[in-house]
């Protein structure tokens, strides 16, 4: 148990040490020059490089790399190129909204999908499975940004019971916040719930099918003890794994869907930033990301021992 | 215990969705001293001395920070931070008189010295002004009393004080420069509350300004960047005004619904085909010709535009006293536009790329373009770049056939003078008008040259004049008083109010 988790854990570092690698030779190679970008067209030279001079563009490639690795290993991020504040800032700002949007929209896909696929698995060829089939292709098929604007025109343009996007803050209480989160919260869920329901479905229909069903139903069980008691604990383990993959889908996710809800989240930021070349920003947001995303995974790995307690035959 | 789990979940989560339903919903009537602008781009920080992004001069120009002049709706120069100016008979000095009860939003009032130090900083080797070239032409600056700012400057320019009216000239103060950026202190009618980023930047109306008080108590101005949501957010009233409405299709439904009044103005943005004209077969002015023969403005304006737009023949905005009508030079012909090829050398036509920035006008127009060329035989490809690659590769590094791109500078048909520019032009007749305008100041002179330059450009079909990128602006029904045309990029809300 111990080794697996180191070995985890390790992974988890490298994992961590390559997306520096990628992203900064993908930032390298991508063109556009953030100085330029600033000042424009009727720069003249002199301006041009008093300001690379400034941002520091100047310095040899990896003279850059090391600082930037340097600074991550002492927890200390850059500073923005085009917002002249420390990155450290401006993520934790924007992590107020991206946060609990990306935990709504978790919350939201489980408590739709888990039930769902239950649903379908026990109605198994009937036409609720076919509905819940169906939902799930058609979730997995409509383009969250889509959705999104689909829902506005809805709840927004039409019914009025919501912004069209924007986000009061959290000074005024949790209602406002949480309302202006929820709609992006579905159009994130809907996608994530959809294959979920799918997974769900057929990890359950896989248990269904062993022995120990069979002797539970042979001894009287109820079906709905069954389904609930025996067969699901059983099937949460390939439900866990994707839920785990679907954290990566969603902080993508946040990308698209903060950029049409105009929500000032991590998602927008990291998109405004790339259109900017600040690449200071880009790199430390999306590393910053990158070890979000492996640290789930590598949560999820050891919920595994938990779910699941018999214990592990060492390789 | 999974099911007791799944059961308090499931109850959690409906009466969460429960609770959200019930609240209030958003107040959709603003009070009547507040207005919501919806603006396509954020800026990247609130400084108009040190960026050239257009999005920045949008919210603090007029409203924030003032300038010495102003440039008014007409694109007139009236005074700004100077009450009055006179210029000397050589046209080297300028002496501006400052409004004596100026104060900037911390508390300091406004003297000479602010000036110098703006106008210095400006110029100085570390300057990061976008139009540094503006400040080069000045000598010096002299502050013989506290209300009184003395330029002299070092050749005649006879922009000089059209350009003391734009965004990049406004007047700084030495304690807030550094932290402009973020924590703007000028010296206008309103002054920053907050800045959300990434969704908005509210101003409150400055209780200490000298000058007559805005109508409006309260200025917020969202950043929307989604077409259709821009759209929605006008529908749903969440939003009061978007000026600079590109959403041209959905513009007939706000002309038919009586609680929107859309506006069409003019503005500076000449949409052009830039041409490499150093490149073969572009260096062939029949070439070129032949192209605006096969480029049909009209269908391209009613395809791209819905019809929004002004039809160009030369690089100029047609609201301009200077502006010459060209669009009948070169008539739509595609016969004549083969002729044209077939004796360049080119019976066959030829192919080359397109490059095409990411705003819609040039990716709808850039399709049109492709296709009527195709007719004549030019056989284009299209490939999409984003703004940070045109800057690298078409603007700095001239590495390109064709581009599309509206340039919105006022009264820049100088680029065309300029060595190394990325059109690749070199024209000694326009450059010696250039010369001429250097020292030029009376209004009526300097038109008749700018008409000769525009007459120059449009004979040797340098670019493909399109069109001038129109200025929408679509309001709610009471608004009053937000600009119709833009000369210069600026939402100034200081005279709006509702009716």
């Amino acid at each position: 148990m111990l080794g697996f988790l180191a070995r985890r854990l390790l992974s988890l570092a490298l994992t961590a040490w390559l997306a520096t690698v990628v992203v900064f030779v993908v930032l390298e190679v991508l063109p556009g020059d953030p100085a330029l970008l600033m000042l424009g067209t009727e720069a003249r030279p002199d301006t041009l490089a008093a300001l690379r001079d400034q941002m520091g563009l100047d310095r040899p490639v990896l003279v850059r790399y090391g600082g930037f690795l340097a600074g991550l290993l002492s927890g200390e991020l850059g500073t923005s190129l085009t917002y002249a504040r420390p990155v450290a800032g401006l993520v934790a700002e924007r992590m107020v909204v991206t946060g609990p949007l990306a935990l709504m929209a978790l919350a939201l896909s489980t408590a739709i999908a888990v039930p769902l696929g239950l649903w379908a698995a026990a109605r198994q060829g009937r036409a609720a499975d076919w509905g819940v089939m169906g939902f799930g292709q058609l979730g997995i098929a409509i383009p969250g940004f889509w959705f999104g604007i689909l829902l506005i025109l809805a709840f927004s343009v039409q019914l009025r019971w919501f912004s069209a996007g924007g986000f009061p803050g959290w000074q005024d209480g949790v209602g406002p916040g949480l309302k202006a989160l929820l709609l992006p919260a579905v159009a994130l869920a809907l996608p994530e719930a959809a294959i979920l329901a799918r997974v769900t479905r057929s990890a359950v229909l896989d248990t269904l099918r062993e022995d120990y069903v069979r002797t539970a139903r042979a001894k009287g069980v109820g079906r709905a003890a069954v389904l609930w008691r025996h067969a699901l604990p059983n099937a949460l383990i390939p439900v866990m794994t994707v839920l785990g993959l679907q954290f990566a889908f969603l902080v993508s996710g946040t990308i698209v869907i903060e950029t049409v809800f105009t929500l000032p989240g991590l998602g927008r930021l990291v998109y405004q930033a790339i259109g900017q070349r600040d690449l200071i920003v880009v790199r430390d947001v999306v590393v910053l990301l990158s070890v979000m995303v492996v640290a789930v995974n590598f949560l999820v790995d050891a919920a595994y021992a938990v779910i699941d307690p018999r214990p592990k035959v060492e390789a | 215990m999974p099911v007791t789990t799944w059961r308090i979940a499931g109850a959690l989560a409906g009466a969460v969705t429960a609770a959200l339903a019930l609240l209030p919903v958003a107040a959709t009537a603003q009070p009547r001293n507040e207005l919501v602008v919806g603006m396509q781009l954020e800026p990247p920080h609130l400084d108009p001395t040190g960026s050239a992004a257009a999005a920045i001069d949008e919210i603090v120009y007029a409203n924030l920070f003032e300038p010495l002049v102003r440039v008014d709706q007409s694109g007139a120069v009236v005074p700004g931070l100077a009450e009055r100016w006179s210029v000397s008979p050589d046209g080297l000095t300028y002496r501006f008189e400052l409004r004596r009860g100026a104060k900037f939003h911390d508390g300091t009032a406004l003297d000479s010295g602010d000036v110098k130090f703006t106008l210095d900083r400006a110029r100085a080797a570390d300057s990061t002004n976008a139009q540094k070239a503006y400040f080069t032409p000045i000598a010096n600056v002299e502050t013989p009393d506290p209300h009184t700012a003395v330029v002299t400057l070092s050749r005649p320019d006879g922009l000089f004080l059209f350009h003391m009216g734009m965004g990049d000239s406004v007047i700084v103060a030495p304690e807030s420069a550094a932290t402009n950026k973020q924590k703007p202190v000028g010296t206008g009618p309103f002054k920053l509350d907050r800045w959300a980023a990434g969704d908005r930047v509210v101003l409150v109306r400055n209780p200490d300004y000298d000058g007559p008080k805005p109508a409006l108590e309260r200025v917020t101005f969202r950043f929307i960047n989604d077409p259709a949501v821009q759209v929605a957010s006008l529908l749903s009233g969440d939003v009061d005004t978007i000026p600079q409405f590109g959403v041209y299709e959905q513009l007939g439904q706000f002309r038919s619904d009586p609680r929107f009044t859309v506006m069409e103005g003019t503005g500076e943005g000449e949409a052009i085909l830039a041409t490499n004209n150093a490149r073969k077969p572009f260096d062939d002015v029949r070439v070129r010709r032949a192209m605006a023969h096969a480029i049909d403005r009209k269908t391209l304006i009613e395809g791209a535009m819905f019809g929004t737009a002004k039809p160009i023949g030369t690089h100029f905005a047609p609201h301009h006293p200077a502006y010459v009508d060209l669009t009948g030079l070169y008539p739509y012909d595609v016969a004549k536009a083969k002729a044209l090829l077939a004796e360049a050398g080119h019976p066959n036509g030829f192919e080359a790329t397109l490059r095409l920035p990411p705003p819609i006008y040039a990716r709808r127009s850039g399709e049109l373009v492709a296709a009527m060329l195709a007719e004549a035989g030019i056989r284009l490809k299209i490939e999409n770049v984003e703004w940070a690659q045109w800057l690298e590769k078409v603007y700095r590094g001239k590495d390109y056939d064709l581009t599309i791109v509206a340039h919105t500078e006022p009264l820049d048909i100088g680029i065309y003078g300029r060595d190394n520019y990325y059109f690749n032009y070199d024209s000694p007749r326009f450059k010696a008008i250039d010369q001429q305008l250097e020292t030029v100041q009376e209004e009526g002179k300097r038109n008749e040259l700018y008409a000769q330059q525009e007459r120059i450009i449009a004979e040797d079909a340098v670019n493909g004049f399109l069109f001038v990128i129109p200025q929408i602006t679509v309001q709610k029904a009471g608004v009053q008083g937000m600009w119709k045309n833009r000369p210069l990029q600026s939402t100034d809300v200081t005279g709006v109010s509702w009716k």
